[in-house]
Parts: structure tokens; sequence; C-alpha cells
């Protein structure tokens, strides 16, 4: 009998992952409440003022979407390193870093996907229209699956020590910062009329360079957390 | 073991180190307060004026050379990090613990005296510029890379995976450092460069370049000191002392 291609490993990660989280849809539900209620409670804070709130508007939902992550970092290796199947799956003889995408792309789906599907809806929220509502949602989607990736980085050098949580947000956070600030600002600049696609660029940049490098650092993360 | 019939890998353990790095600390230490001295001296009482900023630009004799030190030591602890993960070496993981905190510690000065120069010249303590903000996440880096090694126990695994963080946040040294060119910042631009013949007075440059001397004896000197320490730390055995020979320091193990 031959091996399993990568592609069919990759395929099967995913499933699991997917299956995995749907039997537990309470923990997804969550973090899209979250979302919604961190959200909301801005323009309760800061008042309604309308004007205000369409400046804020890219950047709070930018926070909160990066938050969320942040949050939802706990259940990607945790819940299989405590049962040990992690462990089994380091021994498979298809390449760690394809687990690893494959568990990248299933926590994505689950915790990045929802805030991309509701951002139009947060935006309403802000004041934000037309165009800008768009590039949210866009840049949300070329940004969210960047923050999973470094995000995963950190939540594998930080698998089963004391105080993590804390640990993967200081270790996180400033590795979240070029992604924030070109989310964001694609966002603001088409508030302001200058055209998003230089911060829409740059986000796919950041893209592009954490799918080349991050599951990798991951993988390696993984196996030195493990031995 | 090699062909030119020195050992070069004598000083890679740890108990050889030891002592040589105690011989060295003397020589780097003075070179530091000459070097910094004289380097003061030029920069506060030589240097002439600037016909803009006044006198509130002498500050960027240990702001500058301070942001140097803050980058060059960080490539220098990814460097030594790398290098444990690749020979599986680890002095060189203490190398780059032993970085960490000097490193740090420049940042932040860096980040300090840029807000001293800041509040006379462009009216503000702080502005979210690129070069500041991602000067700041090299702070944050740097407590991170300290932070996760001091909550692992495991010490081979809290060296792999601080090395691991450390060559992952590399990226953002380019950053820092082309940050003036690639945006338009309130920062000005770099007045030192190799290629350009510098745009300051030559006693300026040479005060500059005198400190960052210095700062490097410093660092040096401070590394080496903490080095030994890490050594102490790590390798206390019950034979470890200045009499111990190799064979009882095997021998205790």
């Amino acid at each position: 009998m031959s091996q399993p291609s990568m592609w069919e490993a990759l395929r099967g990660v995913v499933r699991r992952d997917l299956l995995l989280a749907m039997r537990h849809r309470s923990d997804v539900a969550m973090s899209v409440f979250f979302v919604v209620i961190v959200a909301s409670l801005f323009p309760l804070g800061v008042g309604p003022e309308p004007t205000v709130l369409r400046m804020i508007g890219p950047g709070v939902l930018w926070v909160t979407a990066l938050l969320a992550c942040l949050l939802s970092l706990g259940r990607l290796f945790t819940a299989d390193y405590l049962d040990g199947v992690l462990e089994q799956m380091l021994l498979i003889p298809q390449p760690l870093v394809v687990l690893v995408v494959g568990k990248v792309f299933a926590h994505w789906v689950f915790s990045g996907l929802p805030v991309v599907l509701l951002s139009p809806l947060l935006g309403l929220q802000f004041g934000l229209g037309g165009d800008s509502l768009g590039v949210l949602t866009l840049s949300l989607l070329l940004g969210t699956p960047t923050l999973s990736m470094i995000g995963a980085i950190g939540a594998a050098l930080t698998l089963g020590l004391r105080g993590s949580g804390f640990l993967v947000a200081l270790l996180v956070l400033p590795l979240f910062v070029p992604v924030l600030i070109f989310g964001a600002g694609a966002v603001t600049s088409s508030l302001a009329g200058i055209g998003s696609e230089a911060n829409l660029s740059l986000l796919g940049a950041c893209f592009l360079l954490s799918l080349a490098f991050a599951p990798w650092a991951t993988a390696v993360a993984l196996r030195i957390a493990l031995e | 073991m090699s062909f030119t019939g020195i050992n070069w890998f004598k000083y890679s353990s740890p108990q050889a180190f030891h002592p040589l790095a105690g011989r060295m600390i003397p020589w780097f230490s003075a070179a530091a307060l000459v070097l910094i001295g004289v380097g003061l001296y030029i920069g506060f009482f030589v240097a002439p004026t600037d016909f803009q900023q006044g006198d509130a630009y002498r500050i960027i004799f240990v702001h500058v050379p301070a942001a140097w030190m803050s980058m060059f030591l960080y490539v220098i602890m990814a460097a030594w990090a790398g290098l444990g993960l690749g020979l599986n070496a680890r002095p060189s993981f203490m190398m780059a613990q032993a970085i960490a905190p000097t490193g740090a510690m420049f940042t932040f000065l860096a980040l300090l005296t840029g807000s001293m120069w800041g509040k006379p010249t462009w009216g503000a303590w702080w502005v979210w510029d690129a070069r500041l903000t991602s000067e700041l996440i090299l702070l944050f880096q740097y407590i991170g890379i300290i932070l996760l090694r001091a909550s692992i126990d495991d010490l081979r695994r809290a060296d792999r995976a601080s090395a691991v963080f450390a060559l992952v946040g590399v990226v953002n040294v380019p950053i820092i450092y082309f940050s003036v060119r690639w945006w338009n910042t309130l920062h000005q631009g770099a007045s030192v460069s190799m290629t350009a013949s510098p745009k300051m007075a030559a006693t300026m440059v040479t005060a500059m370049l005198v400190m960052t001397l210095g700062f490097w004896m410093y660092s040096i000197a401070v590394t080496l000191a903490r080095m030994r320490c890490v050594i102490v730390e790590r390798e206390r055995q019950p034979a470890w002392g200045k009499n111990a020979s190799i064979q009882e320091v095997a021998e205790a193990r």
C-alpha cells in the first residue's frame, strides 16, 4: 500500500480539525460574539458621534480581529498536545510543515473567516459605507490568515508553559503590528479617498512572506516543544 | 585536530571560556571608559553648535550610537541563536542569552534619548512615526525573548525556543533601518552612510564614531561578564572552581 501523498495528508488534517471544531460549535460562537461585543463597546464608550466613529472604526475593527485571533490561538495546538495526538502527528512521514499549514488553515476558517464575513455588518455600526466597507472586508480577508500564521509560531513556542496566555500575547502582538498598520491603513486611506492599493499590496506581501516562513518556524517550534 | 595545528574550538567549552572572559573584561572595560570619555568630550566641547537646533542636537552622540547598537546587538544575538540551533552548541545559546539584556538596554536608551531630543526640536516627546514605532517593537521583541526564556524551566527548550523567536524577529531590523527611506517620516534620514560623504561636520562624525566604538567595547565587556554568570549558573557542579581540572569536572558529572 502506498503512502498518502502530501495533499492527502493536508486534506486529512484540515478535515479532522474542521470536524473537531464543528463538534465544539460553542467555541467558535464564543470568538464570533467576542468580536461583536468588543466592537459594540467602543461606540458606547467613545460616544455616538458619527465622524469620530468613522475615524476610529477601521482601527477598532482591526484591533478586535487581532484580539479574537490571539484569544483563539490557545485552541490551535493545546488540545492535541494535552491528549498526546500532537506527538503522534510529528511522526507522520509527510513534512511537518504540511500538517502545520493544514491546522493553521482550519484555525483560520473558524476564527478569522467569521470575522471577515461579519466585518461589513460591524463596519456599518461605525458608519463606514460603500467602498470602504469592501476594502475593510478585503483587507481582513488578506490579513487574518497572516495573523493566524504568525500566531501559530507563538502558540507553538509557548505550548504547555505556565502563563502561556499572556506570554503568547507578548510574543505575537509586536509581530502583528505591520498587519494592523497596513490593514487599518487600507481602510483609512479609502475613506480619505486616496485609494487603498498600496496598503493592500503591502498586506498581500505580508501574507506571502508569512506563508513562506511562518509554517517552517512553527514546525521547528513544535519539534522543540515536544522533544 | 585542524590542519593549522590550532584547536579553534578550545574556547567553545564553557570551562575554558570562563577564565578567558575574566581576563578580557578589564581590557574592554578600560577601552569603553576611555572611548566614551573621549567621545563625550569631543561631542560636548569640540563639536560646533548646530545652526538650526543649537545645543539640543548634542544628544545625537548618545542617541545614534545607542540606536545603532540596539540593531547590531539584535542581529548578533540572532546570529548566535541561529548558530546554536544549527550546531546544537550550548555556548552559542549562552551568548545569545547574555546579549539580550544589553540590547534591550540600548533600545530603551535610544528611545529615551530620542524623546529627550524630540521635545525641544519637534515639540513632542513621542510621535507615532515609522522609525519610532519599529524601534519600540524591537524593545518589545527583546522583552519577549527574555520573558520567553525565563518562563521555560527546561534549559534546552528555553534556549531553542527563544532562538527561534529571535530569528523570526530579525524581520524587524531592516524595517527599522530603512523606515526613514521607505516612509515619509518626521524622523530625519540618515546623516552618515557608507556610500556618501556625511552631511555633518567632521568633528561631529568623529565624536559619533568614537562613541559607537565605546558602546561596542562596553557591550562586549558587559556581555562577557554576564556570560561568566550564565556559565557559573548553568554549570554549577561540586568540583567546579578555579582549581578544578577538566578531569575533575568530568568526573563530577
